[in-house]
């Protein structure tokens, strides 16, 4: 049986987090089967789409496409493809412009090349319609290029600045002529007639225009000849600068914000993998959670908790309804204000990640949405956790045993001396909590004001 | 609450407001040089047409939606300064942004240049309100390790535990959450980090919350996001919590797309947005005190692709105030391509120009640590 404190750690990184319940049964399967398990995702389950449409009624398009999704991250048997969708989300950024169908197709493309071979998911990419439209592709012409998605996909979405010169970029936008939407206007006019929908069920689609394509000879990053984006897909999968970028993104997504001279090693052999296995980010991935640096103590707790993250993880913890369609608990509108609304990021750029999600008025949205949530015993997720103190030994607890067991049990969270002296501290004012008969219903309270401020500690704001 | 103590300047009643035009605005719309043939060459599709110009003088005007802000020029209040930039542009949004956030073209530096300018002003951190950032997510130039910021989504519900109904409980929780971030802020790194963003959050909530009670006022603020966020600017600068800098953030201007549309619809926004801040200062007795700088991290390129323009370098930024002396600042750059720096217009004014006059002429701080180094300031400000 693996140690609970490293699949505990596992579900925060590569899913959503996991009651303990889950972790006990991840456990018991152990820890390279249960990374196994999430590198093969298997049957999503049901969302309950057709009656969440219902309940979107009053939502613009993107809103209910993004409750959906919220939905989804909460319920899916498959949290690793989930997770990985909310990363290629942040690493490939759009700003929803009307069409909440195209940003759920968007994300089956995510969902059916994460595990692949990232020349193919650029490719897929490249040829996606969300993304042909918010970085302009669709006006990239054979006589008019727009240098948009050729400049980001170089200096964002792969290489990065340094790795390439400005007539790289006009070569690669070269190659990407043609990539645009079919029948662009008769769609517009469609879907905007299409509002019965809440999600639009008519979306742009992919079309290759060979008339549209400069089909002149291009020298892009030193090689020479007529590309064409798949050509350029190609070339950027076989650079090492690519290599080392989403190694290392994938690294600072899962593992730790910041690359330490460990960390380093770790991006290193990832970087083999990707090589030996042909770009398979599958791979890459199997190399990072198996790595030492993944399971040791110093990785745990080393990445502040992203918005999404945070709020997912909460409503999954808490217990969500169990019918989907009973929708995201709040999820969907909480992580805007704490800087991560989907579809909506800052930039091209995306989120800054890391300490960047720390300041004033996002924390504050944080701790607020978490403890509301766990203050509630009538919640599944914190029954279980009071059912599971009741049990433990004897029904009547000190609030050092008291804090023991909420941390434990919500986490184990690690808590620094100083804020478990203050959790106690602050357990102490109601004296000894008694989960045995008539008092049971007060003691509960007081259990949920507990965990309710554990969620406020500065280490739960940390995964 | 009254003003903290100190060295914040000689001038420790003035106000800065910031306007980030996010994804860089582009130049030759806004102020359109519609006489320039050059101009209808290099635009042929995404040009305004002379007739719909609002027109400063006969060589340049502000483009068709920005009658607001030419409503303010008529009244000698704005200051458009022509060709900004920095040396050796860079034309990633991202180091471009950073570049104008930390005034350090050539380093890399997690140090915002008004984070400085804060420490200045106000070096022990006992206000923890002298910075308000208006929005979500606390823009680099207001970084800078031990100043305090305080950034605020929505001023109505910033506050913290507001659904705990047991008010006696309330205040164990928050004794508790003060002790644990103060704790923590003694720390290293990120938890130290987060620790003093917690300490100055539960200062600052108790202070802000006050703030919307204590507001009125007869203008009407648009319902767009930067009408928003110079609404609550409005109303932390006028419940006098000794806060000197306010940051808003409006976009995204990024039009390589919509030149003739989506960018004149931002100025629709931006333009009314500052009209009504300004005559809610004036009610409010601040127009005299309060300096708004509207900038972006790089202007367009000459020539358009057609439907919107890449990414350029020399851009132009305005500021809005009733102290600013109105005019035109440093000269348009050519347009014959010739001039060109690699299909951009070449940028004539350093940026950092601009801070120093902000720093010293208004704020009255030493500008030469804040901008790193000396610039030549332009003479932005009535004595």
């Amino acid at each position: 049986m693996s140690d609970i404190g490293l699949i505990a750690h596992l579900m925060r990184r590569a899913g959503f987090g996991a009651s303990r319940g889950e972790v006990e049964a991840y456990a018991a399967q152990g820890y390279e089967a249960t990374v196994e398990w999430l590198l093969h995702p298997g049957d999503p389950g049901d969302f309950g789409e057709d009656l969440a449409k219902r309940r979107a009624i009053g939502f613009d398009e993107g809103g209910a496409a993004f409750e959906l999704w919220m939905v989804r991250m909460i319920h899916s048997n498959n949290p690793l493809e989930e997770k990985m969708a909310l990363f290629l989300h942040g690493l490939f950024p759009v700003i929803y412009m009307s069409q909440g169908r195209a940003l759920l197709n968007q994300l089956d493309s995510f969902r059916r090349h994460a595990f692949g071979s990232f020349r193919d998911l650029l490719v897929a990419l490249s040829s996606d319609p969300a993304m042909l439209l918010f970085l302009n592709n669709n006006d990239n012409h054979a006589d008019a290029m727009n240098e948009n998605y050729g400049r980001e996909l170089v200096e964002l979405f792969s290489m990065g600045v340094g790795n390439y010169t400005e007539r790289d970029v006009k070569e690669c936008a070269r190659a990407f002529t043609g990539w645009t939407l079919g029948n662009a206007d008769y769609m517009a006019v469609r879907a905007g007639k299409n509002s019965f929908d809440p999600y639009g069920s008519i979306a742009w689609h992919y079309e290759y225009r060979p008339d549209d394509h400069d089909t002149g000879v291009k020298t892009f990053l030193g090689e020479t000849g007529d590309f064409d984006g798949e050509d350029i897909c190609d070339i950027i999968a076989r650079q090492p600068a690519s290599a080392r970028f989403i190694c290392t993104r994938l690294f600072q997504f899962f593992a730790a914000d910041t690359v330490d001279a460990g960390g380093r090693r770790t991006i290193d052999e990832m970087v083999e993998t990707y090589y030996s296995s042909g770009y398979e980010i599958r791979s890459v991935l199997r190399t990072l959670f198996n790595s030492d640096y993944f399971k040791s103590e110093q990785a745990r707790y080393a990445r502040v908790k992203g918005p999404v993250e945070l709020v997912i993880n909460a409503v999954r913890m808490t217990g969500a309804s169990p019918n989907p369609a009973a929708g995201s608990a709040g999820a969907n509108g909480a992580t805007g204000p704490m800087g991560q609304a989907v579809y909506r990021p800052p930039s091209v750029e995306g989120w800054h990640e890391g300490k960047e999600w720390i300041e004033s008025g996002a924390l504050m949205e944080r701790v607020n949405f978490v403890a509301k949530l766990f203050r509630d015993p009538s919640k599944q997720g914190v029954r279980d956790i009071i059912d599971r103190i009741a049990s433990s030994n004897g029904g009547v607890y000190s609030p050092e045993e008291t804090v023991d067991l909420c941390l434990d049990l919500i986490g184990p969270v690690r808590a620094s001396e100083e804020t478990r002296a203050h959790l106690v501290e602050f357990a102490s004012v109601g004296g000894d909590v008694d989960l045995r008969g008539d008092d049971r219903g007060k003691s509960e309270v007081r259990v949920g004001e507990i965990l309710a401020l554990i969620t406020a500690t500065p280490e739960y704001q940390f995964a | 609450m009254p003003q903290t103590n100190g060295s914040n300047g000689s001038h420790g009643d003035r106000k800065l407001v910031v306007v980030q035009q996010s994804g860089g605005n582009d130049y030759l719309n806004s102020v359109v040089p519609y006489t320039n043939g050059h101009y209808y060459d290099f635009r042929a599709l995404t040009h305004h047409d002379p007739e719909d110009v609002l027109k400063i003088d006969d060589t340049v005007g502000f483009g068709p939606t920005m009658g607001p802000i030419k409503e303010l020029w008529d009244q000698g209040k704005v200051a458009v300064i022509n060709g900004v930039g920095y040396p050796n542009p860079d034309r990633s949004h991202f180091r471009s942004m950073d570049i104008w956030h930390t005034a350090e073209p050539e380093a890399i530096s997690q140090e915002g240049w008004l984070g400085r300018a804060i420490r200045e002003m106000d070096p022990k951190g006992e206000n923890v309100l002298t910075a308000v950032n208006f929005g979500v997510g606390l823009p680099r130039a207001l970084g800078c390790d031990g100043v305090p910021v305080a950034s605020v989504g929505n001023l109505a519900t910033y506050g913290l535990f507001p659904d705990m109904e047991d008010e006696w409980l309330r205040e164990y929780a928050l004794e508790a959450f003060g002790k644990m971030y103060g704790a923590a802020a003694g720390k290293e790194a990120v938890m130290g980090f987060l620790g003093q963003t917690g300490t100055d959050a539960l200062k600052g909530a108790d202070i802000l919350s006050t703030a919307p009670e204590q507001y009125s006022s007869t203008i009407e603020y648009g319902s767009n996001g930067i009408a928003k966020s110079l609404k609550d600017a409005a109303q932390v600068m006028f419940a006098d919590f000794g806060t000197r800098i306010f940051y808003a953030t409006h976009g995204s201007y990024d039009n390589h797309a919509g030149l003739k549309t989506a960018h004149p619809q931002l100025w629709t926004e931006l333009g009314p947005a500052v009209t009504d801040f300004m005559d809610d200062l004036e009610e409010h007795g601040e127009a005299d005190d309060t300096a708004i700088l509207i900038f972006s991290e790089f202007g367009r390129r000459v020539r358009d692709n057609g439907n919107g323009a890449d990414h350029g370098s020399g851009g132009v930024a305005f500021l809005v105030g009733n102290k600013v002396k109105g005019g035109m600042y440093g000269e348009y750059p050519s347009l014959a391509e010739k001039d060109h720096l690699d299909g951009d217009l070449h940028f004539n004014n350093d940026f950092r120009g601009i801070y120093t006059s902000i720093a010293e002429d208004w704020l009255g701080l030493d500008a030469a640590p804040i901008v790193k180094g000396r610039f030549e300031s332009f003479d932005l400000f009535e004595e």
